[in-house]
């Protein structure tokens, strides 16, 4: 027996020996990054071409956990850069110390998209694309289930697309949490919420990869999708057969880079940077696989006919000043929310709003003054909010999230609060639905 | 003789403390040092027990709890139910093709993530090329993949190799007398199997659906690929990955799935204690075959076929869409090209090797250590042995995301003198695939030691062999076929291995088919090369068990012969 001990253990030994160690070459710029590879390959080798000397190399992780990589790697770190769209993570990383500041030196970048700034005004990270929200939908199946033809955001919330439509969580997906947050400041928090639930009374799944919905949609297991832009013209590209729109208000977002703090490469780390807002590295965004929006102006007079132009389109300019200090100051707020009243709560909340359709389709035929009124309860208990948008931002409720001593409850405590709230609303939002039913037939 | 006790004890207490070692550098280590927030209070960092009591006062926690047991406990029954047909025909009776079948049979626990799910879905979903006929035929739909339902049938279809593995090499092993006996005494048919061979066969069964149940309970893949969120597992898994939010909450249900693991093994030890499965076989041989009648061997042959056409399915429909242009909203693809392999084909012979590389190394730690806890378990008297079971066995529990942190958290600080960090090499990858496989090939060892009389050790030991001889001559051959079905297991699910990987690799040319597989499969243009490098996974799977397979088989003719 102590013979296989000494083996094991010398097994062990011999291969954490063996396995070598892999040197840092100079010129190696290191990036962790949420990009799929038809993103990072085009771009990887125009850099390297660019940039005579570099070699890219690229670690695909998803956001999250490239966002858990950096933080539990930065006593002894090796990553250059950190390469991804969602906002928030950046904002993470920044809280956290873990990026360090850089000013491109690239002229002729704007300073906006859209309604959204391009850069970090503290410049730890910089903006060189931008995308867009919308509605993505499979031919196949709207045809065979007779559906139809969204335009706007408010048609997701009527009765046709009852079950048919897919979403990822904005917890989960920092582009839709940009999206939600959009709705919100564009509408304010009360009729914003009234939307939002509209439409999730709609939904048929709530994802938990950004990359689930395109994926749903594309293989026809749901109709509709909301979706950023890149996925729907990608799967287009792929061959599938489905369609976009950009409603007349949507959010542009930005994608991001920044360089991480203590960087080994730093000078390539900036080399790359100042790549990618290159005219050569604008345009590579162009292509096909890609299919980004640039930052640079100048870029879309190479770009195809049809490509969307956030500087000359009207309905992408954006109607609102997108205040990105009111949306971090409740970000874990409206995550949670939209979790515990959404997400967790999809199947009664869908059962009155299944109940409201009826309720609607009864009233079509024959009006009923009653039962409009008990709709009208209904929709509004549905729409109701356990807290308002001052307490969203105030220091007791984001106490709760980051674990500081202003907190009046604990993060688990308001989320059973909340959940509880909204099964009690959507269970009597259903009763007082089913009871409108009644009267209308 | 006192002395060589002496030394006895003391080679086992070596043993059992390199191991304790191992279990406590790779496992316990990296582990604590990620849930141990848990037990602390949020931004104070206060220890505290406040966490465990939201998690009971959470509805949301407690209905994801019930969901999950209620999940697991029904796959177990789905899965015995597929698993049983097969082990028994095609160990208990003359059956052409019973490799093939036992090969076969192994497959659906090689899915391939994220494609597989795909596939799945495009088969089986709401749109599916199931439902999709039914419902052109008939005007109605099934939904297999609806709530929980959805999960516990794709769960079984899953897991179910773990008990056909198990319970076939448990069967192999029994001695032919006990049957002769009873055929003997007058039994045969049903109640030949009733009465003797699944009784004797308990420990493998046990063994195996202890391992469905708390896979299934602690599975992240499934659930969230059906949009379920309502378990435990999703819960703990949804939590500890989104960004910025540091909750103990997700750390909280990590310590009660490793709870629920460390009970169901316990309890499973509790089933089997105190009852003797020992046969003192004559090396090997099992139970005799009998041979079928024709209207028998129909029946027979029509339900292995009907079990494998539906838990091979997935895997059908990830070779269609490998080959597929565009598949959507059809019953079957657009139309057929080779493209997706040739895009993957130059990538792919670096994450081959690697995977092979990763694999059969882990999959040989897991054997070694887990035959040797199994030994020190059942056949020592060592103090806190079971400690070591219970320890390895919490492998199965722990997220591997959180194993991941934990190996950053640990090793990422340890540098190698030209400054790289130890938790760059790949060797850490294969450890934590290492830990995170050990529990397979422990119950597989575990059940075949617990088949072995220990009177024939005693017997070596008699004749004047040492304790190390007699494991080396008796104790490891016999215990081969669980060994092997030890090692299969592990190498097998460790090739598709994705969750702590992806925390681990850090350049491309270290990274194994997973991980190429998670990259193309966030395009929607990657969705055929996807499929194609998850075929290739899985028919490299399929080609090294089938050549174990049937090294096993020819062992056991050697032995069983050379009596």
């Amino acid at each position: 027996m102590v013979r296989l001990s000494t083996f094991t253990v010398g097994l062990t030994l011999g291969l954490i020996l063996a396995a070598g160690a892999a040197f840092a070459q100079t010129g190696k710029v290191t990036v962790v990054t949420s990009f799929s590879k038809d993103v990072t390959d085009p771009l990887k080798k125009a850099f390297e071409k660019a940039v005579p000397g570099a070699t890219l190399e690229v670690q695909n992780r998803n956001t999250n956990a490239g966002v858990k990589f950096v933080e539990e790697t930065k006593a002894n770190n090796q990553v250059d850069l950190f390469w991804a769209s969602a906002p928030d993570a950046f904002e993470v990383l920044k809280a956290k110390k873990l990026l360090s500041p850089y000013k491109p030196k690239a002229a002729g970048i704007a300073e906006k998209v859209g309604s959204y700034p391009v850069n970090d005004k503290d410049g730890f990270y910089s903006g060189f694309a931008a995308s867009g929200y919308g509605i993505m939908w499979n031919e196949r199946y709207v045809k065979a289930n007779k559906l139809p033809t969204p335009k706007e955001w408010q048609d997701l919330t009527t009765a046709p697309y009852f079950d048919h439509v897919s979403i990822s969580a904005p917890s989960r997906s920092g582009t839709t949490h940009l999206t939600i947050e959009t709705i919100l400041q564009g509408e304010g928090w009360d009729k914003g919420w009234r939307t939002t639930k509209e439409i999730s009374g709609n939904l048929r799944q709530v994802t938990d990869r950004s990359f689930g919905v395109p994926e749903a949609v594309n293989s026809g297991q749901v109709g509709y999708g909301i979706v950023i832009d890149f996925f729907a013209f990608s799967s287009q590209g792929a061959g599938f057969p489905v369609k976009f729109v950009y409603p007349s208000v949507t959010t542009l977002v930005p994608a991001n880079v920044g360089i991480v703090a203590n960087a080994p490469n730093k000078a390539g780390a900036e080399a790359f940077i100042e790549f990618l807002l290159s005219p050569t590295g604008q345009e590579a965004l162009l292509e096909p696989t890609i299919r980004r929006l640039p930052v640079r102006p100048e870029t879309y007079a190479k770009a195809p006919a049809d490509y969307p132009n956030p500087f000359k389109d009207k309905n992408l300019q954006g109607l609102l000043t997108f205040n990105a200090e009111l949306s971090e100051s409740r970000s874990a707020a409206v995550d949670t929310l939209f979790d515990q009243l959404i997400t967790f709560q999809l199947e009664p909340l869908k059962a009155a709003t299944k109940a409201l359709h009826e309720v609607d389709a009864a009233l079509a035929k024959k009006d009923n003054a009653q039962a409009r009124a008990l709709a009208k309860e209904a929709r509004d208990l549905i729409a109701v909010m356990p807290i308002t948008a001052a307490q969203a931002a105030s220091p007791e409720i984001r106490a709760a999230f980051s674990g500081g001593k202003e907190k009046s409850a604990r993060q688990a405590e308001l989320e059973q609060q909340w959940a509880a709230f909204a099964k009690e609303k959507y269970a009597a939002a259903k009763a007082k639905a089913d009871e409108a039913l009644k009267l209308a037939r | 003789m006192r002395t060589l006790a002496g030394t006895r004890s003391l080679g086992q207490a070596a043993l059992a403390l390199a191991i304790a070692l191992f279990l406590g550098l790779f496992l316990v280590v990296p582990v604590t040092t990620v849930i141990y927030v848990a037990f602390t209070e949020k931004g104070g960092g206060a220890l505290t027990l406040i966490n465990f009591l939201d998690f009971a006062r959470t509805e949301l926690f407690v209905r994801s709890f019930w969901n999950s047991v209620y999940v697991s406990a029904m796959t177990v029954v789905w899965a015995s139910a597929l698993a049983l047909p097969l082990a028994y025909l095609t160990t208990r009776f003359e059956f052409r093709g019973a490799m093939l079948v036992q090969t076969l049979g192994f497959l659906p626990l090689v899915m391939p993530p994220f494609v597989g799910a795909v596939a799945m879905q495009l088969l089986f979903g709401r749109n599916g090329s199931v439902n999709l006929l039914l419902d052109e035929w008939f005007g109605f739909k099934i939904g297999f993949m609806e709530g929980l339902n959805g999960v516990i049938f794709l769960q079984a279809i899953h897991y179910f190799p773990f008990i056909l593995v198990n319970l076939s090499a448990a069967l192999r092993n029994i001695d032919r007398s006990m049957e002769e006996a009873a055929q003997n005494l007058g039994s045969h048919g049903l109640r030949l199997f009733r009465r003797i061979a699944l009784p004797l066969a308990l420990p493998g069964y046990i063994a195996g659906a202890s391992l469905v149940f708390v896979k299934v309970f602690d599975d992240v893949a499934t659930p969230l690929l059906l949009n379920v969120k309502e378990m435990l597992a999703p819960q703990a898994y949804l939590r500890i990955t989104s960004i910025g939010i540091d909750d103990p909450m997700g750390y909280v249900i990590s310590v009660v799935l490793i709870g629920v693991a460390v009970a169901t093994m316990w309890a499973s030890a509790l089933v089997l204690k105190g009852k003797d499965y020992a046969t003192t076989q004559r090396g090997g041989g099992g139970l005799a075959r009998r041979k079928l009648k024709p209207r028998e061997s129909f029946l027979a042959y029509a339900v292995v076929i009907l079990i494998l056409a539906l838990v091979l399915a997935p895997h059908v429909g990830l070779l269609l869409l490998s080959f597929a242009t565009v598949w959507s909203f059809s019953p079957l693809p657009d139309g057929y090209t080779l493209a997706h392999y040739a895009r993957v084909l130059g990538d792919s012979s670096v994450y081959i090797k690697n995977t092979l590389l990763y694999s059969s190394l882990a999959a040989g730690i897991d054997i070694v250590i887990g035959g040797a806890i199994a030994y020190l378990v059942l056949r020592t008297k060592l103090a806190g042995r079971q400690w070591l079971d219970w320890a390895a066995s919490t492998a199965l529990a722990v997220p591997g995301i959180v194993l991941g942190i934990g190996y950053l958290r640990a090793f990422y600080g340890v540098k190698l003198p030209d400054g790289t960090p130890l938790a760059t090499l790949w060797i850490v990858i294969v450890l934590a695939i290492a830990i995170r496989r050990l529990p397979y090939a422990l119950r597989a060892a575990y059940a075949a030691l617990q088949q072995i009389s220990v009177s024939l050790e005693e017997a070596a030991e008699n004749l004047g062999a040492t304790k190390a001889r007699t494991v080396r001559r008796v104790v490891i051959p016999l215990m081969t076929g669980g060994l092997l079905a030890g090692f299969v297991t592990s190498f097998a699910t460790a090739a598709v291995e994705l969750s702590a990987v992806l925390m681990l690799v850090q350049s491309n040319s270290d990274a194994p088919l997973a991980y190429g597989l998670y990259v193309l499969m966030q395009t929607p243009a990657g969705r055929g090369a996807g499929a194609a490098l998850g075929v290739i996974a899985v028919v490299i799977v399929a080609i090294c068990m089938g050549l174990a397979q049937l090294a096993a088989d020819r062992s056991q003719r050697v032995r069983g012969l050379d009596i």
